[in-house]
């Protein structure tokens, strides 16, 4: 009889009635393989293995996170209200400790959604696993929580929407950002001034393969999570740093991913990429499910394995040991950056340019941040796009202090109506979205 | 208008009965000799047909506990197993004793060969079996309803060195590694007892000269041809809770949701019906350690019954699960909800006297005036029964489903109405409808109905087809079809092949054509992508006979009840 040593809650929600467009990566039968080898695999018949129904988000978990334009209807889809409930109910299921983790196997995916969203970006619109933990923090009162994003493509969109947060550590691996979607996550993006250091980015080149993966869990993830101390460890666990992906260049592997999952321990993993649906997916799936449940993955063996062609280069393993020493020295150096990155400045300012490829909108930011001593600082998002659209997002923090409370209040009042589209205050204290509009 | 004769095998006795025009034409009781099954089934055969017309009568249909007794005594044949794997959990964990061999071979999600058979490990596991003097063996591969190559090419080799071979991908077109070795473990296990069994039952009729068809009850409350059932001896397993329900199908509503409660002695067993149709269970039987893929029904058994031991703890009334025997107003030694009933005169038969003696110490220990205490225990029985059925509703509801549509629609199961069999039913009824906002009413007949459920059954089977327009190939592996189909061929074409692979299959296995009401289980459809274009189509569907009564029962059900006293 099998048994799971520790107890897993799975969230199954394959969406096969919905898609980006016929032809395209995402699309229904993304997890058709991965439901038919979980079902041959009998999972939800071991002891320990708890399937949930995937639950509905309702606007408010969605306004907690996204300032959406022109509102959340428009950027979302039903699957996206189900794909980020299912990722809510296995954190419930945690956090109640009906198990001990949880893997939710959602589509579509969100880690590309930022914190304004016009439209679809690398296939998400909305950050499932941002709208979970945010929910979390509002319920629960979880405070510090780790991040760590697997994908094969930098996750840019949690990066944003956790960048000046610094109870929030955010940790990506993802193939180089010069040779792929989205283009960022470098070594130098660090976080904001507020929250420096606790945004880490390991890009890999392509061809990297287990052992590179590993190295950089072990020599950086790991130690910085120790140091970190979350309460949670989420993972953002896409697949396509597969070696049979078609979209990237990795050479990842079923069983790579599920040593990955067992040294991370994470307590909550969010399905996000991975496009090799027949090669991969149903092979990774298992491997971290079992991962996950304490079980031996030893058998999963995807066909094509070969651990001689998989191996990577001398010369990938000394780029990968050069990028996680860099990484580390950042880490280890953090308190110092944040204070040069402040300076004796009252306020920060950034602006950016942001490209919506799935629907092809490009959007303007500039971004007004109080330094503050206290808080994570009030923030104010001036937002244009190509289409038109023109809005104020304001987000006071979810630990704000007066000063801050204030100032975001005084921005929100101040601001004036027919200078916008919208005017959007995400007030955190007190969990509330307000709109002012033309 | 058919006679059918219908004989469900109990644990202390047997019931038939004959149906005809008339509604119930005869019953008769035989007491169950577990030793002998065959013998209290031809009794009861006998008996029942005594001066009936043997052409009057059309078929039999028998629910028998043989199989199912044989699984939880532990009194299994030697079966021996022959099995290969892809990826995955390693097929160790799903050995089912020490005659398991696990052999080279392996088939992917798509069916695709990912690795060959060895075909010298194969005779190495037959030349083990045949050491160890083990005579029947059953086959599985992973993904064999997928693709059961594999299991086809190991059966070959086996050749004609066994008694029988069970082949995994013919007990069942549905996923589920572990479930399919324990699901052909099983039938290869029970096919001796269950053969016997028919052979001496055909042997005994023809030379009695009753020469009537007899078909076996399943665990889906559908039958099946007595012959065919030796191909899937599996099938008869778990026959008992599904005649019950099938006695209650008749007397239901066909437009609303409906609960079932079978309150027995031990336990309550419950089921659901949807519009008349009972609801099927997601995998299929779980019987001891066994995890099956064999079609059930859905019916959970709760540990709460007529004679359920009632004691008093830390000043709690507590009531069951366990059972020590009769209710002392029978001549038992503990109290019992029954008791309470004898106490509170609802029911008559036992010796009240005895039932008071039970029920005064627990109305002691109380506090409580003796009918007070009779009462509570009554009432609480009622409740906790009612509570597990609101359990297993919800969760019923609570099965996650894997597609838009399903999450936004949320079709939820909310029965109004209840249907109570068992002995006591009609105390019961009375006061679930007092204490909850059901409507509720007794099956008549009661203490025949899984009998008339029995006999009132049809045949029931489903079939799984795949069809990938891009390979240009259909296939049902279950049924060993497979078919070239064109690029064109459509989502509609796929339900009518569909359709027409069920009907030959339900008339193999002894179905009127009148009886076959085919329904969708399953109909998905996935544009198959390569490179960003489109290559085909990939199909899936899965068609069933619903479970429900032959053609003929409303008006022998009709005339049941009109005949009954309630």
């Amino acid at each position: 009889m099998l048994k799971a040593l520790n107890k897993t809650g799975l969230v199954f929600f394959p969406a096969f009635d919905w898609a980006i467009s016929p032809t395209h990566p995402e699309r229904e039968e993304r997890l058709l393989y991965t439901q038919d080898q979980v079902m041959e695999e009998g999972l939800f018949d071991i002891d320990g293995i708890h399937e949930y129904k995937s639950e509905v988000v309702d606007i408010k978990d969605v306004q907690r996170v996204h300032f959406s334009y022109p509102d959340v209807w428009q950027v979302m889809t039903e699957s996206h209200f189900i794909s980020a409930g299912g990722a809510k109910t296995i954190a419930r299921a945690v956090m109640e400790k009906s198990v001990n983790n949880g893997f939710a196997l959602v589509r579509p995916p969100g880690h590309h959604a930022m914190r304004v969203v016009h439209g679809g970006r690398g296939f998400c619109n909305v950050n499932n696993e941002a709208i979970m933990l945010e929910y979390l923090r509002h319920a629960y009162g979880v405070d510090r929580v780790a991040v760590v994003d697997t994908d094969c493509h930098h996750g840019d969109g949690t990066q944003d929407i956790y960048w000046h947060d610094p109870d929030t550590l955010y940790i990506s691996l993802h193939q180089d950002g010069r040779t792929m979607y989205p283009g960022s996550g470098f070594p130098q993006e660090l976080g904001g001034p507020n929250a420096a250091g606790t945004t880490l980015n390991i890009p890999l080149p392509p061809y990297t393969g287990e052992e590179g993966f590993l190295y950089a869990i072990n020599e950086v993830v790991l130690p910085v999570i120790d140091e970190f101390k979350p309460e949670l460890i989420i993972n953002s666990a896409g697949q396509d740093n597969h070696f049979t992906d078609p979209l990237t260049n990795m050479l990842f592997t079923a069983k790579g991913y599920a040593d990955l999952t067992r040294l991370l321990k994470p307590d909550i993993v969010v399905l996000e990429g991975g496009y090799s649906i027949e090669g991969a997916l149903p092979y990774v799936n298992i491997g971290i499910i079992l991962a996950l449940a304490g079980m031996d993955y030893s058998h999963v063996i995807e066909p094509g394995y070969d651990p001689d062609k998989l191996k990577q280069t001398d010369s990938i393993t000394q780029t990968v040991k050069q990028t996680c020493d860099t990484v580390k020295a950042n880490w280890a150096q953090r308190e110092a950056i944040g204070r040069s990155m402040r300076g004796n400045q009252e306020y920060a300012e950034r602006r950016r340019n942001i490209f919506y490829d799935t629907e092809g909108i490009h959007e303007t930011q500039r971004e007004t941040l109080r330094l503050c001593p206290e808080c994570s600082g009030a923030l104010k998002i001036d937002s244009t796009s190509d289409r038109g659209a023109h809005l104020l997002a304001i987000h006071i923090p979810r630990k704000a202090c007066n000063n801050c409370w204030d100032l975001g209040r005084q921005w929100y009042e101040s601001a004036n109506p027919s200078d916008y589209d919208m005017i959007c205050l995400q007030d955190r204290t007190e969990d509330s979205y307000q709109v002012k509009e033309k | 208008m058919p006679m059918i004769i219908g004989l469900d095998v109990g644990g202390t006795h047997t019931d038939v009965v004959l149906l005809g025009e008339n509604g119930l034409e005869k019953q008769v009781k035989v007491p169950t000799d577990t030793a002998a099954l065959f013998n209290t089934v031809l009794t009861g055969l006998e008996k029942i047909t005594e001066n009936v017309p043997a052409d009057e009568i059309t078929h039999a249909v028998l629910s028998t506990t043989l199989t199912t007794n044989a699984i939880v005594q532990g009194k299994l044949s030697p079966a021996g197993m022959i099995v290969t794997s892809g990826p995955g959990i390693h097929p160790e964990a799903f050995r089912t004793d020490e005659n398991y061999f696990i052999v080279p071979g392996g088939i992917d999600h798509s069916g695709r060969e990912i690795e060959k058979i060895d075909p010298d490990k194969v005779k190495a596991a037959a030349d083990q079996l045949e050491r160890s003097g083990i005579r029947h063996v059953g086959v599985v591969g992973k993904f064999s309803a997928r693709n059961p190559v594999h299991e086809r090419q190991i059966a070959e080799i086996l050749g004609d060195r066994f008694d029988r071979v069970f082949l995994g991908h013919r007990i069942s077109g549905n996923f589920g590694f572990p479930r399919r070795i324990d699901t052909t473990f099983l039938n290869a296990s029970i096919y001796p007892v269950h053969r016997n069994f028919f052979e001496a039952v055909s042997h005994s009729l023809k030379q009695k000269g009753i020469q009537v068809p007899i078909h076996i009850l399943k665990a889906d409350g559908g039958t099946m041809g007595f012959e065919s059932s030796i191909a899937f001896p599996g099938q008869s397993i778990l026959s008992g809770p599904a005649a019950s329900v099938m006695g209650s199908v008749a007397f239901a509503p066909d437009y609303t949701e409906t609960l079932i409660l079978d309150i027995g002695g031990t336990s309550t067993d419950m089921a659901v019906l949807i519009k008349g149709v009972p609801l099927l269970a997601p995998h299929g039987v779980d019987i001891n350690q066994y995890k099956t893929l064999i079609r059930a029904l859905k019916t959970q058994s709760i540990g709460i019954g007529g004679d359920s031991c009632v004691r008093v703890i830390d000043g709690e009334l507590k009531i069951g699960p366990d059972r020590t025997g009769k209710a002392m107003g029978y001549g038992g030694s503990d109290p019992t909800p029954t008791d309470a009933l004898f106490v509170l005169e609802r029911s008559v038969g036992g010796d009240r006297g005895r039932a008071i003696q039970g029920i005064e110490p627990i109305a002691a220990q109380l506090g409580l005036s003796m009918e007070e205490a009779a009462f509570e225990i009554f009432d609480k029985t009622c409740r906790e029964i009612l509570a597990g059925a609101r359990q297993m509703i919800a969760d019923i509801n609570s099965k996650p489903v894997y597609t838009v549509k399903e999450a936004l629609q949320g079709y939820q199961v909310n029965p109004d109405h209840i249907l109570v069999l068992g002995g006591p039913a009609a105390y019961f009824a009375e006061h679930f409808e007092n204490i909850s906002s059901y409507t509720v009413d007794t099956v008549p007949e009661c203490q025949v109905a899984n009998a008339i459920g029995t006999a009132l059954s049809r045949t029931t089977c489903e079939i799984t087809l795949f069809v990938d327009t891009q390979k240009g190939l259909a296939t049902a592996p279950e049924e060993s079809f497979s078919q070239t189909v064109d690029l064109h061929f459509s989502r509609v074409d796929a339900h009518r092949m569909a359709a027409d692979l069920l009907k030959q299959k339900a008339v193999k296995l002894g179905a009127q054509t009148q009886d076959i009401e085919t329904e969708l289980l399953e109909d998905l459809e996935f544009n198959i992508v390569r490179g960003f274009r489109m290559m085909g189509k990939n199909l899936r569907v899965k068609q069933q006979i619903k479970p429900g009564l032959i053609h003929d029962f409303k008006t022998i059900s009709k005339k049941i009840a009109d005949s009954c006293v309630r």
